[in-house]
């Protein structure tokens, strides 16, 4: 039962192996862009589960309770997702600036064209 | 006023050049205010730097408590001497290149751009001048990430359109590697419960037997290695050096490299400390052996490169393989060896690339077909990239020859001669692709590009020359170099053995 | 756009109370969950909602792109304008203890004004990201 115990880390890899893999095999720039965007994701979720405290709420001030989940990953994670959400936006930026100087968002028709020249 | 601020050195070497990242932008109507004030910027983070230095070189190791919140839970920057070269090596480039912008930049990009081009380009040096000087592991990944978002800006602004797929791809790669980075510190941190680097040192020893420590550690050098550019995970580096304007290449070649170097130190002597990566795991054979395919490989591919840029940015591959054996070696001779190459090949590389440019600024081209000839007729500009690239071989008198040397010795001071033979070989090697350039672009007959040539500026002439000079005389004067070096070299050796 | 009556008299709606929301977290940051960040995120979407039903170029006139470029500046100038401030007061970098005469009240300005900072950074670069990638198709 442990298995299924440790399932948000389960996740965390999985969502992890796929969004890698969409990375490599995609050739078109912008799935590539959706894969980075769930692996970063996915060490979101990584870092929650990290925190978490058994029996513990919200790390909010709430009178009454004695037991809070580490709100230390949280705020770091609040970081990444920044980083994340500039990241691919730079990304995307990059790829509309590729489409109109090639014409193209898939990765071989664009090295075709590099070839050709 | 100003003695207020005398104790607060290490905060001000982060925060002049991202205070002036933002005036960029608000003063974009003034392209000229602009540059000036990027100067002002990156000379005051030189002379923090020299100061920093003389105070750890005399005192001892600061340590800054940002916010006023004491060091394992607050923020805390922590200079000692490791990474005070390291930013005296940054902030010295940055000092260099940035008088070399103003021309370089007004020809390279386009108007509109140039305030943005100085903004992104402060924002990398914060990025990189933060990586270094903070003591906190996670900060260290945000700072990573302020210099890589930033650096694929300045990538992409080359003129090429391959320099937008180049800068593409080296965000698809950076990210990865910042995100292995990220869940490497998030391992040290579920084991220990804490991020600052000290602090992380005292807890580890605790839980070295852990397997999440391990896997912690796998991912942080897969990560930072992907940003320092070791052998198999390079493919980045030689589009993302080759298509970038000239400025943004002769900086980040000179500097972002050895931040990641310095971030992998850290990570491997302070804080997992060398007895769990050299003794429980094999960090020590796994640099090694990727040093010298890389130092191989780098060497060769270079050779048969037809764009000068390029070619140099391979060779940079290789120099990594230098630097990384050092580390791969696990003694203080090995790791003076290496914190002096980060030293010199920031000398070099910059002083290559610089020539480079002012090639480029003359002939639109780096081509080694349009090169052809152009040394008689920019003497100035190439009599440079001759004398960068005889340090970049490691001839005696030269700042190259010296790390060399020191390398050489390390390899065989642990008994280990066909080390040293590699690292002789490494330098045939770059005599051959240099010598390349040099046939060509002097006893060829000028191409049409060539031909219409005159001599870079001034402008463009004085730091590169500067840098020049700088090799000549840090391969004769190698006191500050080699002391601090070795210095370094023995504050991150501590828990060796 | 004139026909998707119900869509614009739900956004006039709308949007007035999502910037009010906006400034709620911002300025009630300190005291409940909240803060630049979300508040920024907060008042962008207020006003991208504003431009998916009243148009790009409406809105651009409401809040133009220029003024975004500076706001966005001097956000980070205001964050790292308090980190001075604190410096010259005598205290460490961002040390807001010494902002004010009493150590408690130095820290609620402090956080105050750096939160404003984050939150105006925020919300102008939102925006201009989607400026930039709105405005695409119709610039070029």
């Amino acid at each position: 039962m442990r298995f299924l115990q440790l399932y948000n880390y389960e996740i965390a890899i999985f969502l992890a192996m796929v969004g890698l893999y969409i990375v490599v095999s995609s050739g078109n720039l912008v799935k590539k862009i959706a894969g980075l965007s769930m692996f970063q994701i996915s060490v979101f979720i990584l870092y929650i589960s990290m925190g978490v405290v058994e029996g513990g709420t919200v790390p909010i001030l709430i009178e009454g309770v004695q037991r809070y989940s580490n709100p230390l990953p949280h705020v770091l994670i609040l970081t990444a997702i920044v980083v994340g959400v500039a990241t691919t936006a730079v990304a995307l930026s990059l790829v509309i600036r590729i489409n109109e100087a090639y014409g193209t968002a898939e990765e071989d028709e664009i090295h075709e064209q590099d070839e050709s020249f | 006023m100003l003695s207020v601020l005398a104790n607060d050195l290490p905060a001000l070497q982060v925060v002049v050049p991202l205070v002036s990242a933002p005036l960029c932008l608000i003063l974009a109507r003034w392209p000229r205010i602009v540059w000036l004030l990027c100067l002002a910027a990156s000379w005051t983070s030189l002379a923090i730097a020299i100061e920093l230095l003389d105070q750890v070189l005399s005192g001892g190791t600061i340590s800054y408590a940002m916010g006023g919140w004491a060091a394992p839970w607050g923020i805390e920057y922590r200079i000692d001497a490791v990474n005070a070269y390291v930013i005296l090596i940054v902030t010295g480039i940055a000092s260099v290149v940035m008088p070399y912008a103003n021309q370089s930049v007004a020809k390279e990009i386009p108007a509109d751009r140039v305030p943005l081009f100085y903004a992104l380009l402060m924002l990398c040096l914060t990025g990189l001048l933060g990586m270094t000087i903070t003591g906190d592991a996670f900060n260290v990944f945000v700072f990573l990430e302020i210099s890589s978002l930033s650096m694929y800006g300045l990538i992409s602004m080359g003129r090429d359109r391959r320099a937008l797929t180049s800068a593409f791809q080296y965000l698809v790669m950076g990210t990865i590697g910042g995100t292995f980075i990220l869940v490497g510190i998030g391992f040290l941190y579920v084991v220990t419960g804490t991020l600052n680097m000290a602090d992380l040192a005292m807890r580890l020893p605790e839980v070295t037997q852990l397997r999440t420590l391990h896997t912690g550690f796998a991912f942080l050098v897969v990560g930072i290695g992907l940003k320092l550019a070791m052998f198999p995970l390079h493919l980045w580096l030689p589009n993302a050096y080759a298509y970038a304007p000239s400025t943004a290449t002769a900086f980040i070649a000179a500097t972002a490299t050895k931040v990641a170097v310095y971030a992998l130190l850290r990570f491997v002597f302070t804080v997992i400390g060398p007895v769990i990566a050299y003794q429980d795991l094999p960090f020590g054979e796994i640099a090694k052996v990727l040093a010298v395919l890389g130092l191989v490989t780098g060497s060769f591919v270079a050779i048969f490169q037809e764009n000068v840029k390029r070619m140099l940015a391979y060779s940079s591959v290789a120099q990594i393989g230098y630097i990384l054996l050092g580390i791969g070696l696990a003694t203080v001779m090995g790791l003076t060896a290496s914190m002096l190459h980060l030293f010199n090949h920031a000398l070099i590389k910059g002083a290559l690339f610089m020539a480079v440019g002012c090639l480029f600024y003359r002939t639109r081209s780096v081509r080694l077909d349009d090169l052809r000839g152009i040394g008689r007729k920019m003497p100035w500009s190439f009599g440079a990239f001759v004398i960068a690239g005889l340090s970049l071989i490691g001839v005696p008198l030269t700042a190259g020859f010296v790390s060399k040397w020191y390398l050489v010795q390390a390899s065989l001071e642990v008994g280990q001669w066909p080390l040293a033979v590699l690292v002789l070989g490494g330098s045939l090697l770059a005599i051959i692709y240099i010598w390349r350039v040099v046939e060509i672009a002097w006893f060829g007959s000028p191409s049409t590009r060539a031909a219409e040539a005159t001599e870079a500026p001034l402008g463009l002439l004085i730091p590169t020359w500067i840098l020049v000079l700088a090799n000549l005389y840090f391969g004769t004067h190698t006191g500050l170099t080699v002391g601090v070096a070795n210095l370094a070299a023995r504050t991150l050796a501590e828990g060796l053995r | 756009m004139l026909h998707h009556t119900v869509l614009r008299v739900v956004a006039k709606l709308l949007v007035p109370v999502i910037l009010l929301f906006a400034f709620y977290v911002q300025f009630h940051g300190d005291y409940s969950p909240g803060g630049g960040f979300q508040a920024g995120v907060i008042f962008a979407a207020g006003i991208i909602l504003y431009a998916l039903i009243f148009g790009l170029d409406d809105t651009m006139q409401a809040v133009p792109p220029g003024v975004l470029k500076i706001l966005s500046a001097s956000g980070v100038l205001l964050y790292a304008g308090v980190g001075i401030e604190t410096l010259l007061l005598g205290g460490n970098y961002l040390d807001y203890d010494f902002l004010a005469h009493e150590p408690t009240h130095g820290q609620h300005l402090g956080i105050f004004l750096v939160e404003l900072g984050v939150g105006v950074t925020v919300a102008s670069t939102m925006l201009l990201l989607y400026y930039a990638f709105a405005g695409r198709e119709q610039g070029q």
